[in-house]
């Protein structure tokens, strides 16, 4: 009995942790680049509802996902041109984009509220997934898999491609990379996008996969622990997939626990849990000498205008 | 041809004042077009949202006590903002500062006394104060981004709310539902215009308001506050702290959310419930910055918020108008605020293409912002890089 | 209380002063009744308010143009309500719902302001000359499920995802453990709390968890489908909640408690229309309507069907009591002696857990 608990527990997490992760890796590109989105639980509702209408109407959830990814990178174009274009505040137009979010998508989704949809095929044989070691390795949905790949992707972008190091070195000093001739606004622009995209992702996982139905405030502020886990990773993508994991058995362990009828301690602190570790993972690598190196892109936040 | 912005000499007071109503009118427009869409009487939504609750007399006293909180959250809020302290955790401090409060009167239920009321008012202050105070210390301490200390802080303090209100802070005689009891007489806030809503609160904003106007435009304390927020070097020439500032200004915005706090727990709600958290701190937000950062802005900004609460449930009513789409509204509203607000420091150019390939460093917008009262609402957050990169 | 309230003296005196402006705008008034709904989630929840709603709608319907239903959603409980309810007053709605426990107080101060409307709230426990309350058993409900899970599950044990406890909650869990107990007498419910009424992703988890300790049946108080989608992607079987939800789980879904507060607002309303409105203490089950039992899943045998229909109709003609001792609690400790039932008054504080439940 034990290994099969033990495969299910891995199977729950890791659904629990592939949405925040595929919002996160978004929202850590976009940060790489010197800005700061607040706006990822509107973009992931829109990203949602999205996924779920165009996957109700057409009948193909693949469909479904593309149209999430357009939806979240265009609402995250209202943000790119509001901060980048315009350098309006960047905290204040991101909790703009959420306000907004909540309610674009709670009206596009008036028509689907009681509907569902088959949701989205496996990509692997089931054959593969028949005995207990097959099903962790092969048994989950193809985002799951989609969330790997781009992390590692994302990993090898910012460190290893040429673009990623003109992204981070935007993020770093957008004076000097633009004095070089980098269009700081540019590759702004693509990173909000890429972000709004990835965020329409993770909203489409709820919609599509973990339950595929829309209901107003699906999400129920996954948002906004994505982009604690963004911090939580001191902007590191590998660190973000073991911290998205990590958030992820904490979530699960804890229904677990109960479910196993252990309580040990009141279920609020365990919801205190990932923002409380965020800040002390924040506070350390402040701290820390070494840490310095891995902290917050230096101009996280801060708007860029060049003119002539 | 194309447009181009071009940077201003000086930051614009006709736009300073003017863009804030351009924001509005655009919103107005956008929102006649996109509920006319959507099937309904676009002009009559927008004559619901934003003019019945004015037109109503007996709708006023609702204005004010739905805005109280927000005005004083975004007063506080707007100090730091101006310092380029970005304190984004006012609903942690609000519920922390109301929790407070709410520790006291629970410890004196059964007691008399005016003693009782302001010791809960000092009690909540000082929640909030000590919320805040954790993003202070570490910024200044450790250098950790408040933005998003203060920010996590929020959820903890929500988590905090529903662990007392469903455990120990339980009314012992509700049928078992998580609340607390009611506030008594000596507990409760007193209204201040006989036969109304309007409680304590209400002036205790408008109050505020001003007093902190006259600490910004007139004090050295206003004056430190807001030449570290737009030239921190020149700040530490002058020998302002940076650090004094970070707590001066984020206890400041901590106990402002705090006695918000409390006077709403205290007055309009009069106990404390799980669903005490209504992203007040949050909204203030969006009211600091669409009152630009001015305390006599913020004071209309918060009337106009509270307008369009009140008046998204007028349309829901009159019109069948979804809760939803008041939500877009103001976001909308802030969405073309933030966007026009650029007209303060740039104007619109039509200039030939050629102009544009010839990169100039300009970094800092060179409007002058410092006399005017007002302020900008993008001002770069240097100060925040500057210790992030450190 | 026995103490007066200083604020109350104050809100007393608004009211008469600020009444004949009151009575004044609210007065001349022709044409349909109009009927307020207040609703503490969005109609898009699929859950609580969403039922509401749907009532609303039925009442609608049934009256035509004699009546005009006006709502107002997502309203938060506390202040907010407050103002709402009072806009509502203030609009010329004679009679209003507040569907929300926590617009209990709300609703209280402004029925002192507005003594000639009629107010109607659901699931508290303060009345006044104008204000009725209005509950349903849904418990009732839990004991015809409870009796399905007792006959259906093979390993003996129910997981069930509850919300927060509440003595609703508790009542509910207490049914469904002992319904199932006069079937099989080991019965167990394991119960997790996710803290919330809905949350999707967390519901979904928690009936996995359950599931994989060994809970071969899943019953829910939360408002979303989520549970039931998780029961129905592991192959268990699953109860619906608040609306026959079968198209979100076609094999899991047994059958679903829903939620039927259309005959009560027809009801209410008629009443209103002929001017006999007075305040109630109404808690309606089964017999009249309020709970209901959608359609039963095809791949219910037959004995399972009959067995739960000798339940739901032995409550509805008063024969069977869900909670008719004997009753034990967690400790063992006997509750209620044979012949004995709970009554109504503990029951609206219920605070313990049947023997069984694990918690």
């Amino acid at each position: 009995m034990t290994t099969a608990i033990l495969i299910s527990i891995i199977m729950t997490l890791v659904g629990a942790a592939t949405p925040i992760l595929l919002a996160a890796l978004g929202e850590l590109v976009v940060e790489k680049s010197g800005v700061l989105n607040l706006g990822l639980e509107g973009m992931m509702l829109i990203g949602a509802v999205t996924a779920f209408g165009v996957t109700f109407t057409t009948g193909s959830a693949s469909l479904g996902l593309v149209a999430a990814m357009a939806a979240g990178a265009a609402a995250s174009m209202i943000f790119a041109f509001l901060t980048l274009t315009l350098t309006a505040n960047q905290v204040a137009t991101g909790l703009a984009l959420t306000i907004f979010g909540i309610g674009l998508s709670s009206l596009i989704g008036q028509n689907f509220v009681g509907r569902t949809v088959s949701g989205l095929e496996h990509i692997f044989p089931a054959a593969l997934a028949d005995d207990p070691i097959g099903r962790v390795v092969f048994g989950y949905s193809p985002l799951v898999y989609l969330s790997l790949v781009m992390t590692a992707f994302v990993a090898w972008f910012l460190t290893r491609s040429r673009a990623g190091l003109i992204l981070r070195a935007i993020g770093e000093s957008d004076e000097a990379a633009h004095s070089i001739g980098y269009s700081v606004i540019r590759v702004r622009y693509l990173a909000v996008a890429f972000g709004g995209a990835m965020a329409g992702l993770g909203g489409a996982y709820y919609s599509l996969v973990m339950t595929p139905m829309w209901a107003d405030r699906l999400t129920a502020g996954r948002g906004w622990i994505a982009l604690a886990l963004v911090v939580f990773a001191s902007w590191r993508p590998l660190r973000l997939l073991g911290g998205a994991y990590l958030f992820g058995a904490v979530m699960t362990l804890e229904l677990h626990a109960k479910a196993a009828g252990i309580n040990i301690v009141p279920p609020e602190f365990l919801a205190m849990l990932p923002y409380l570790a965020t800040i002390v993972v924040l506070t350390l690598i402040s701290i820390a000498p070494s840490g310095r190196r891995n902290a917050a892109p230096a101009c996280l936040g801060k708007p860029f205008r060049a003119t002539g | 041809m194309r447009l181009r912005l071009e940077p201003r000499r000086e930051a614009s007071r006709a736009m300073l004042y003017g863009t804030p109503v351009l924001a509005v009118a655009l919103t107005v427009l956008a929102g006649i077009l996109i509920f006319s869409l959507m099937g309904y009487d676009g002009l009559a939504a927008i004559y619901q949202i934003f003019v019945a609750p004015i037109a109503d007399p007996y709708r006023w006293q609702d204005l004010f006590v739905k805005a109280a909180p927000l005005i004083t959250i975004a007063l506080g809020l707007a100090i730091g903002f101006r310092a380029n302290v970005w304190n984004i955790g006012a609903e942690g401090q609000y519920i922390v500062g109301a929790l407070a409060g709410t520790g006291v009167a629970l410890a004196t239920w059964d007691m008399q006394g005016y003693w009782i009321l302001p010791a809960m008012v000092a009690a909540g202050i000082l929640g909030g104060l000590l919320w805040a105070a954790i993003p202070a210390f570490l910024k200044t301490r450790f250098n950790v981004n408040e933005i998003l200390t203060s920010l996590m802080l929020t959820y903890v303090a929500v988590q905090l709310l529903y662990y007392l209100m469903r455990g120990p802070w339980r009314d012992p005689e509700g049928y078992g539902f998580p609340q607390t009891r009611l506030f008594s007489e000596w507990q409760t806030l007193p209204t201040v215009v006989q036969g109304t809503l309007v409680h304590l609160g209400v002036p205790v904003a408008f109050f505020l308001a001003i007093a902190v106007w006259i600490v910004l435009s007139r004090t050295v304390t206003g004056f430190q506050v807001r030449v570290v927020g737009l030239a921190p070097q020149a700040a530490r020439y002058g020998g302002f702290s940076a650090r004094g500032t970070v707590w001066l200004t984020l206890l400041t915005s901590g106990a402002f959310a705090g006695l918000a706090g409390i006077f709403e727990a205290a007055g309009p709600f009069q106990q404390m419930t799980p669903q005490f958290s209504v992203n007040y701190g949050f909204t203030a937000i969006i009211v600091a910055f669409l009152g630009r950062l001015h305390p006599l802005g913020i004071v209309l900004a918060g009337m106009v918020l509270a307008v369009s609460y009140v008046g998204g449930e007028n349309a829901q009513t009159a019109l069948g108008l979804p809760y939803a789409a008041t939500g877009m509204f103001q976001a909308m509203m802030l969405f073309f605020l933030l966007a026009v607000d650029i007209l303060v420091r740039y104007r619109l150019r039509v200039v030939v293409p050629a102009d544009l390939s010839r990169p100039v460093e300009a970094r800092h917008p060179p409007a002058r912002q410092a006399e005017t009262g007002a302020h900008v609402s993008s001002t770069p957050i240097d100060k925040q890089r500057e210790s992030l990169s450190a | 209380m026995s103490r007066m309230n200083r604020r109350q003296i104050l809100v007393g005196s608004a009211a008469t002063l600020a009444l004949p402006a009151l009575i004044g705008r609210a007065a001349a008034q022709d044409g349909p009744l109009n009927v307020g709904f207040v609703y503490v989630g969005p109609i898009g929840d699929y859950g609580w308010s969403h039922a509401h709603d749907e009532a609303r709608k039925k009442a609608q319907e049934h009256f035509g143009d004699k009546i005009k239903t006006n709502y107002v959603e997502n309203v938060a409980e506390g202040p907010d309500a407050e103002r709402v309810i009072r806009q509502l007053a203030q609009q010329g709605n004679k009679l209003i719902f507040t569907t929300s426990f926590g617009f209990m107080n709300p609703t209280i101060k402004v029925a002192k302001q507005f003594p000639d409307v009629h107010f109607e709230h659901a699931t508290g426990y303060k009345t006044a000359d104008n204000v009725g309350i209005y509950n349903a058993r849904f418990y009732e409900g839990r004991a015809v499920i409870g009796t399905i899970a007792g006959m259906m599950s093979k390993s003996g044990k129910a997981g069930y995802v509850g919300s927060v406890p509440i003595p609703e909650v508790v009542r509910g869990i207490n049914a469904f453990t002992l319904a199932a107990q006069k079937v099989n007498p080991d019965f167990t419910t394991q119960v997790v709390w996710v803290n919330s009424w809905y949350d999707p992703a967390k519901e979904a988890d928690a009936a996995k968890a359950l599931i994989d300790q060994g809970c071969d049946i899943i019953s829910q108080h939360t408002d979303s489908p989520a549970p039931l989608q998780a029961a129905e992607q592991r192959g268990v079987y699953a109860f619906g909640q608040a609306s026959n939800m079968i198209d979100f789980a076609p094999k899991a879904h047994l059958t679903a408690i829903t939620d039927n507060w259309g005959p009560y607002y027809i009801d209410q309303i008629q009443k209103q229309l002929d001017g006999e409105w007075a305040p109630g203490n109404i808690w309606w089950g089964i017999e009249k309507g309020l709970v209901g039992i959608a359609p039963y899943n095809d791949i219910m045998p037959a004995d399972v069907k009959e067995a739960a229909d000798k339940v739901k109709n032995g409550i509805a003609s008063g024969e069977i009591h869900p909670f008719a001792g004997p009753i034990t609690d967690q400790s063992g400790e006997v509750k209620v002696p044979e012949g004995d039932t709970i009554p109504d008054e503990q029951l609206l504080g219920l605070d313990w857990y049947v023997k069984g439940v694990q918690s």
